[in-house]
């Protein structure tokens, strides 16, 4: 048996040793995920256990080094694991901004004592982070952000406001880009900083989306004094000061490759062909009896099963550790508009069925805030149009206007 | 498999490129297209091929082939669509290689795939009898006679059938059109009593035919997979086909792309290049995820061929139907972004449009395939 074999026989026996059984039913929606924190109060005995033991296999996140609480895990191996978990149907233990965005920017540009502090409580699920990037006048232009901060000798002062922040109003730690040089061109004088919700003068004051639920907020700063270390030696900015716009940008193909494979899904559990059979019905060859809409889910599927196949091509190509720099753009603007399209899809086939808001036979309307929500997913993080600039550019070497 | 090439399928496809733009560029087809060739292709090129192992490339060592597999095959014939190269490639070394190499008895092979490996045949597959692909609806007989069978009908769109020394001939030997089951495979003389080919002239320059049979005699021993269910080896060869297209549809597509990537980091308009206009940044940049989607299908389906051969059809549909699908939208949209210059003939890139409309019309479009998509997954 190859090394790789051996592992994987480990592996699924150690799953299937330590997961709960209620954690084995593929449950994947919003309100099934555990995202941590020191306010996390824990759906179940079992989320609570499964959270604690892959946590203390670093299974959390199995590719971050075993120092920093992760797996330390090798690129196939990481593959054998999330396969391993999906024939099994198991629950992801741990979701969160940490394990998508930050972690990924604080390995490659944090400090050894920023990595020791960080990441551990993230791996464990105790510390949650939210994403303080967005402003009311700077969002596909997110290099023109203002929020102010000020060094005052041992502290940074910081002054402003964010928007969009999703979770901040749960969150515990906030990532933020501030102006540490107003005089600086714009993308020079960005520096990434790390600062606790509880400090006096955060607020955040939650945003009501169209699909209902307010996962998002303002966030303001209001003579927030942040220190310049979190204990000895951890300064609260990564990376060099006015050279936050690199961190920035790093984290964005980090988030962009994880919100475009939010379209992943649709070629595991039930297509949209079978369910849509089921709503509208069959004709006498067994084919959904809406010959234009299933022309539309057909064409759809053969690009979703296409998409997925270039997720994992384009993670073959990533050499170990590495992101996929602009490609990631391509992830997430095919990505997005795919999901999108599916939803468009699934509502297409669910007839009024699908309109319904509220009640038991619509689950409260699940279909329809599900599409409403998707909508947001070729915007946030970057809108599609930002992205196809971005492809342009870095990937096809076209000129600015 | 991680879905990239290996390194020896790396060193085969940049071999190829060096080899193709030195020896068989675009202006070759030119060349054959302007003197009106009679065989639409270079002997000589072809024998070159072969002698690279390309002819034989899906020939096993034994029978005196290079055996890279279908992987190679498609990095090949990828490369052959970035060139727009002539060739019996595809009716030979990809179609009827698999139907002997996969199907054929231990005499036939022996007869056949050496003289393919060395590029001293060639051969067709003679499948189409109506204007859209659709094997199950083949109507042309394969009546028993004594101890062989005699075939009558007609077949069209047969890729090399002009100049084909052998046919691969799907025919009838029970049920009724429409039906899967009762469809044999043949070995027929191109020069057999009874044969009359029709040579047609496609808009891509290339060449393909209209065959006719009269009462053709053949033997039981020219029948290749099994009497009656010759649908699973037919499946089996057009599954190698439309991987290969897909294949040489990528390779086409990502040439025209290059093509006008290039062309709109050059011409000036309004005091600017034009791929400075966001108007026509924002449509390369959907064709580049499209192309990328593209090259992902067709490898993994040719892994899939070379993995699990009898698995790999519905892999091998999804590249045909995404491959034919972006081709079509990469030729429109290079020919758009060129302007004028891309409607004259003195620029290549109306060649490209006129081979992919061929290509991806070849074993069944975008809609066929993605039907069937539609069709093995339930609705
Ligand atoms: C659900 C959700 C969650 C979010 N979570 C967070 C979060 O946690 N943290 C955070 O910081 N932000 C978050 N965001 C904010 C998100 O990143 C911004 O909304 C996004 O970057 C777009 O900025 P904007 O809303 O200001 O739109 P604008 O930039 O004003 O864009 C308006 C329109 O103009 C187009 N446009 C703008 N510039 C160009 C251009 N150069 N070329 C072509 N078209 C252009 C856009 O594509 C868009 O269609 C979230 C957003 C959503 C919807």
């Amino acid at each position: 048996m190859s090394d790789l074999e051996v592992f994987r026989k480990e592996t699924r026996a150690w799953l299937d040793a330590n997961c709960p059984k209620e954690m084995r039913d593929g449950a994947a929606g919003e309100e099934f995920i555990c995202w941590g924190g020191r306010n996390w109060k824990f759906r179940s005995e079992a989320q609570k256990t499964w959270l604690d033991r892959m946590a203390s296999k670093g299974w959390t996140v199995p590719a971050w080094p075993k120092d920093y609480g992760g797996g330390g895990l090798a690129k196939e191996e990481v593959k054998i694991l999330k396969d391993e978990m999906r024939k099994m149907k198991m629950r992801s233990p741990l979701e969160s901004f940490g394990i998508w965005m930050l972690g990924p920017a604080l390995l490659q540009y944090g400090t050894h004592e920023q990595k020791s502090k960080f990441l551990p409580p993230i791996a464990r699920g105790e510390v949650r982070w939210c994403q303080g990037y967005s402003e009311p006048n700077a969002g596909s232009d997110l290099a023109s952000l203002q929020t102010k901060c000020e060094d005052k000798g041992d502290h940074w002062l910081v002054n402003g406001q964010k928007i969009w922040t999703s979770y901040a109003d749960e969150s515990d730690w906030i990532f933020a880009l501030v102006r540490t040089d107003a005089k600086a061109s714009k993308h020079d004088g960005i520096s990434f900083l790390l600062l606790d919700m509880t400090t006096p003068g955060v607020a955040t004051k939650p945003i009501r989306l169209i699909s209902g639920k307010s996962p998002f907020c303002e966030t303001f700063f209001d003579n927030v004094k942040v220190p310049k270390e979190h204990g000895a030696g951890i300064n609260a900015i990564v990376g060099t000061i006015n050279r936050g716009w690199d961190v920035a940008k790093y984290l964005l193909t980090h988030e962009r490759e994880m919100i475009g494979g939010g379209g992943g899904g649709l070629m595991v559990g039930r297509g949209i062909g079978e369910v849509a059979a089921e709503q509208i019905g069959r004709d006498d060859k067994g084919r959904l009896a809406d010959p234009l809409l299933r022309a539309k889910v057909a064409q759809a599927e053969v690009d979703g099963w296409a998409f997925l196949l270039t997720m994992e091509r384009l993670k073959d190509e990533a050499k170990a550790g590495q992101g996929m720099g602009a490609k990631s753009s391509m992830l997430k603007y095919y990505g997005t508009e795919f999901n999108k399209r599916r939803y468009e899809l699934f509502m297409d086939a669910a007839g009024s069925g699908g309109l319904e808001w509220e009640g038991k036979p619509s689950e409260d309307g699940k279909l329809a805030k599900g599409w409403l929500r998707t909508k947001a997913n070729s915007i946030e993080g970057g809108t599609s149009e930002v992205q196809l600039n971005i492809i342009s550019k870095r990937i096809l070497g076209l000129p600015d206007a | 498999m991680p879905l990239i090439l290996t390194e020896e399928q790396e060193m085969l496809q940049e071999s190829a490129r060096g080899f193709l733009e030195e020896k068989a560029p675009v202006s070759a087809l030119r060349k054959l297209r302007d003197e009106r060739s009679e065989e639409g292709f270079s002997r000589a090129l072809w024998k070159e091929m072969a002698e690279m192992g390309w002819a034989g490339v899906l020939v096993d060592e034994a029978h005196g082939g290079s055996g890279f597999g279908f992987v190679g095959a498609g990095v090949l014939a990828e490369e052959m669509g970035r060139t727009l190269t002539a060739s019996p490639f595809l009716s030979t070394s990809i179609l009827a290689a698999t139907a002997l190499g996969k199907f054929a008895s231990e005499a036939a092979k022996t007869e056949y795939l050496p003289k393919i490996a060395r590029a001293n045949i060639v051969m067709a597959l003679a499948v189409d009898e109506g204007r859209k692909h659709g094997p199950a609806t083949i109507a042309m007989r394969a009546e028993k006679s004594g101890n062989g069978f005699k075939l009558s009908g007609s077949k069209t769109f047969v890729a090399d059938g002009h100049v084909a020394d052998r046919i691969i001939v799907a025919a009838r030997t029970a049920g009724s059109p429409g039906e899967e089951a009762g469809i044999s495979l043949f070995l027929v003389d191109a020069k057999a009593k009874g044969v009359a080919r029709e040579r047609t002239m496609m808009v891509d320059s290339r060449n393909a035919a209209r065959v006719n049979f009269d009462n053709v005699a053949v033997t039981g021993e020219d029948v290749i997979g099994e009497i009656d269910n010759g649908c699973m080896a037919l499946e089996g060869v057009l599954s190698a086909g439309r991987a290969g297209l897909a294949a040489e549809l990528s390779g086409s597509t990502q040439r025209a792309f290059e093509m006008t990537t290039t062309y709109l980091k050059e011409r000036t308009q309004f005091g600017k290049v034009i791929g400075s206009f966001q108007a026509l940044q924002h449509r390369a940049a959907h064709l580049y995820c499209e192309i990328e989607l593209v090259k992902s299908v067709t490898l993994k389906a040719l892994q899939d061929l070379d993995a699990a051969f009898g698995m790999a059809s519905v892999t091998c549909a999804l590249a045909k139907a995404k491959a034919g699908e972006v081709a079509k939208l990469a030729s429109q949209e290079a020919v758009q972004m060129h302007g004028g210059i891309g409607m004259t003939d003195e620029y290549d890139i109306g060649l490209y449009m006129k081979r992919i409309r061929v290509a991806q019309e070849m074993f069944g479009d975008a809609a066929y395939h993605t039907d069937r998509i539609a069709r093995l997954r339930g609705y």
